[in-house]
């Protein structure tokens, strides 16, 4: 049930696909530059691509903190870093996955559950009170998710921040 | 060839060409310190590493050549961040060599240990911790190409102790030195622009011919890119003023008579009011710094902007440029003079308007509003303004002068006359207090052949004197004239003018420290001056020892304050003149 991201108000930040050297200390550089400036990281995910001697960091920007020409602009002034391109939300393919441990005792185990399964969730840790459940999806989706588990009682989450790619040419939403 | 770390470093800075290293040994770089003795560059001992980094900046503000400073670790490497920070804003290229603790005992505490890179990341061009001895050669190479390149800047190389160290087997290489396309390509992310792009630089060039109002804004990037004689064929080519800022003094010369000298807070009010009213400012190498843009939002509001710099990130930071090129200042200067001829078809003069009006309203302000004081006659207390005409008139033309920072400074800028370039070496971006002794020690090391002066103030003198020390010891004879006013000068003059003269924390004392006692006891010789008649015979005599450094006191008015002044905050329209002079009635 993969649904194309709901169109709605434009986004509040950029997402910005950093190609960098996949070496000690590049991510301290990349974060105190934003520090630094008073640009403030939304997130951040960072692994290695498939040649390992480059990572890709996918940073989300938090719009109202800078110009985002000022941000490309000082990214590119640091000796390790490759290539930086804007991914605009409507020509990428963006991703996020999120880890909830959520109260699910009695009657309201069903309900929770399936809320999880509306998300193509999987279970990953099943306890007597609280499930704790794994669901990947577009990030506006994981934050509808969040609001619906909310009234459950959230217990513990943890978000991996988005990663994105270009939208192919010919390609969409899969 | 096998080696060892310590050696191979020593090795490759040979190799770079460096001369001389500023620096004090200490535990982690005792084993690149050995080395040393048995190599042909010269190190300096300084008595205090921010003394080393401002003594590398001042060779490579005199000589064009990154300044090398080499330091233990902990806090040797805390002491030279500000030097760092320094060069970093005013970019000078810089290679500082740290020790560091043993790659075992880092992040342990260890004794002497500190986050030397950490701390330096945001004050340097770049900086790496190398921890194999066989990445030395390749990391020292990198670190002068990427200080050198570029917009240049300071790179700091961390070496932790066993990978120098001979009797660590750890410290073991096989000697090898990158080719310049090795080094290039193990930066892949590093690939700056030098030529500006051809319908830019057009642009840029249509935009000329069509001002009518239009003024050269020179920064620093002018010195930087060895650019001084291509900008004075593009000024002479076209007949157009320049404004030469804190940091450009002396890439065009100030006796031309297209010279409008230094804008900015403390500029000249024709320097300053011609960048108010142009119609197009050619901003070459600078970088819009709000001590010479006052008030953003009211700076230069009629003119169009044509932003020359190698740094992309300085073209729009502060103001959105019309024709914005990035490239090296003295290859787009060289496109632009081409495109100019070339637009023109040969007669520069007849393809542009009239500007005839305009070089009037020019010349009335200089009749007007030229820099003033009241002179000194016997027995008065002395002008700082009459000792810096004095030192700048008995001094040779190719005389370098550094300057610390505050009062004095602004006042060297505004009363000697640059009419060479690498004449001037200051701190401007930082403003940090205490660069003039060091500086001009460096100065002088690079350029021994040059008479070079210390203008400085008395706060200033007492943050870094010790490194008259230095200069003693190793004969290099600089000499330091001390405006000694009594005061943290600057500071008092924002207090008298914007803090209801409540002169909070700002005295200092004409007499404690006797500077002359110190200044002989630093094996200098030292003159004190207290009266107008006393200056130029002292300023002579001062100028004929050339075997140790010399400081001269002089006793100044402490109630004299710098004019022209623009408010923190405010438009540049609302400049102040020296309030001997008539009040300007806003703009024209």
């Amino acid at each position: 049930m993969n649904l194309p991201p709901p169109p709605g108000p434009p986004p509040r930040h950029h997402v910005l696909s950093v190609l960098v050297e996949n070496r000690a200390g590049v991510l301290a550089r990349v974060a105190s530059l934003f520090a630094r400036r008073g640009y403030n990281i939304f997130s951040l995910a960072v692994a290695p691509t498939h040649d390992d001697r480059f990572s890709r960091l996918t940073v989300v920007v938090d719009v109202e903190s800078a110009p985002l020409e000022q941000v490309v602009k000082q990214l590119n002034k640091l000796v390790n870093v490759l290539e930086i391109s804007e991914l605009d939300p409507r020509d990428s393919v963006e991703r996020e996955l999120v880890l909830l441990t959520v109260t699910a005792d009695g009657d309201r185990r069903q309900e929770v559950l399936g809320l999880v399964e509306r998300f193509e969730g999987r279970v990953l840790d099943d306890g007597a009170d609280e499930v704790t459940v794994s669901v990947e999806d577009h990030p506006s989706r994981l934050d509808d998710l969040e609001e619906l588990l909310r009234p459950f009682g959230i217990v513990g989450i943890q978000r991996t921040g988005r990663v994105a790619l270009p939208r192919l040419e010919s390609g969409g939403p899969v | 060839m096998p080696t060892n770390g310590g050696s191979a470093l020593i090795r490759a800075l040979e190799l770079e060409g460096v001369e001389v290293i500023f620096g004090l040994p200490g535990g982690a770089i005792l084993p690149v310190y050995d080395p040393i003795i048995d190599s042909p560059i010269r190190h300096i001992l300084v008595r205090h590493e921010q003394g080393a980094g401002h003594m590398a900046e001042g060779f490579a503000h005199a000589t064009g050549r990154p300044g090398v400073a080499m330091v233990t670790s902990g806090p040797a490497a805390t002491n030279i961040v500000t030097p760092l920070c320094d060069a970093y804003m005013d970019s000078v290229p810089m290679v500082v060599i740290t020790g560091q603790v043993p790659t075992p005992a880092i992040g342990t505490d260890a004794f002497q240990e500190c986050d030397t890179v950490g701390i330096t990341r945001s004050v340097t061009k770049h900086n790496e911790l190398v921890t194999r001895a066989e990445d030395i050669p390749l990391v020292i190479r990198q670190a002068f190409h990427i200080a050198t390149t570029g917009r240049p800047g300071p790179v700091l190389v961390d070496i932790p102790k066993d990978i120098v160290d001979p009797v660590n087997p750890r410290s073991a290489l096989e000697w090898y030195w990158p080719t310049d396309d090795e080094v290039a390509s193990s930066l892949p992310g590093y690939r700056p622009t030098t030529a500006g792009q051809a319908d830019q630089v057009r642009a840029a060039a249509e935009l000329i011919l069509s001002a009518r109002k239009p003024v050269i804004y020179a920064g620093g990037g002018i010195l930087k890119a060895r650019a001084a004689a291509a900008l004075r064929e593009l000024a002479e080519l076209t007949g157009i003023h320049v404004v030469t800022t804190l940091m450009a003094r002396g890439g065009f010369p100030d006796d031309h008579p297209l010279c409008l000298g230094m804008p900015g807070m403390h500029g000249n009010y024709t320097a300053v009011t011609a960048m108010q009213s142009a119609d197009l400012l050619i901003a070459l190498g600078s970088r819009f710094d709000d001590r010479v843009t006052g008030k953003v939002d009211a700076f230069a509001p009629e003119a169009r902007i044509i932003h020359v710099d190698v740094d992309p990130a300085e073209i729009g930071k502060v103001r959105r440029p019309d024709v914005p090129i990035v490239g090296d200042c003295r290859v787009v200067i060289e496109e632009l003079v081409t495109a100019v001829r070339d637009l023109s078809g040969g007669d520069v003069a007849a393809a542009q308007p009239d500007r005839t009006e305009w070089r009037s309203t020019i010349s009335g302000w200089q009749e007007r509003y030229p820099l003033v004081y009241e002179q000194s006659t016997e027995g008065d207390l002395l002008k700082p303004q009459y000792v810096l005409e004095q030192l700048r008139d008995r001094a040779p033309e190719d005389c370098i002068v550094a300057s610390g920072v505050g009062q004095h400074q602004m006042w060297t800028s505004q009363y000697w006359r640059f009419n060479h370039p690498y004449t001037w070496v200051n701190s401007g971006g930082l403003g940090t207090m205490g660069f003039s002794v060091p500086a001009a020690i460096g100065a002088k090391v690079g350029r021994p052949d040059r008479m070079v002066w210390a203008v400085d103030g008395d706060g200033c003198f007492q943050m870094t004197a010790q490194e008259l020390v230095t200069a003693a010891t190793e004969r290099i004879p600089v000499k330091v004239a001390i405006l000694n006013n009594a005061y943290l000068g600057m500071v008092r003059q924002w207090q008298e003018m914007f803090y209801d003269e409540r002169y909070s924390e700002v005295y200092l004392s004409p007499d404690l420290p006797d500077y002359v006692k110190w200044s002989e006891a630093m094996g200098c010789v030292a003159m004190r001056v207290e009266s107008p008649e006393e200056v130029g015979p002292a300023i002579d005599k001062a100028n004929e020892i050339d075997d140790r450094p010399v400081v001269l006191e002089f006793r100044t008015d402490s109630s004299e304050k710098v004019f022209p002044m623009v408010p923190a905050g405010r438009s540049n329209s609302d400049i102040v003149v020296d309030p001997s002079q008539p009040p300007p009635g806003g703009l024209r």
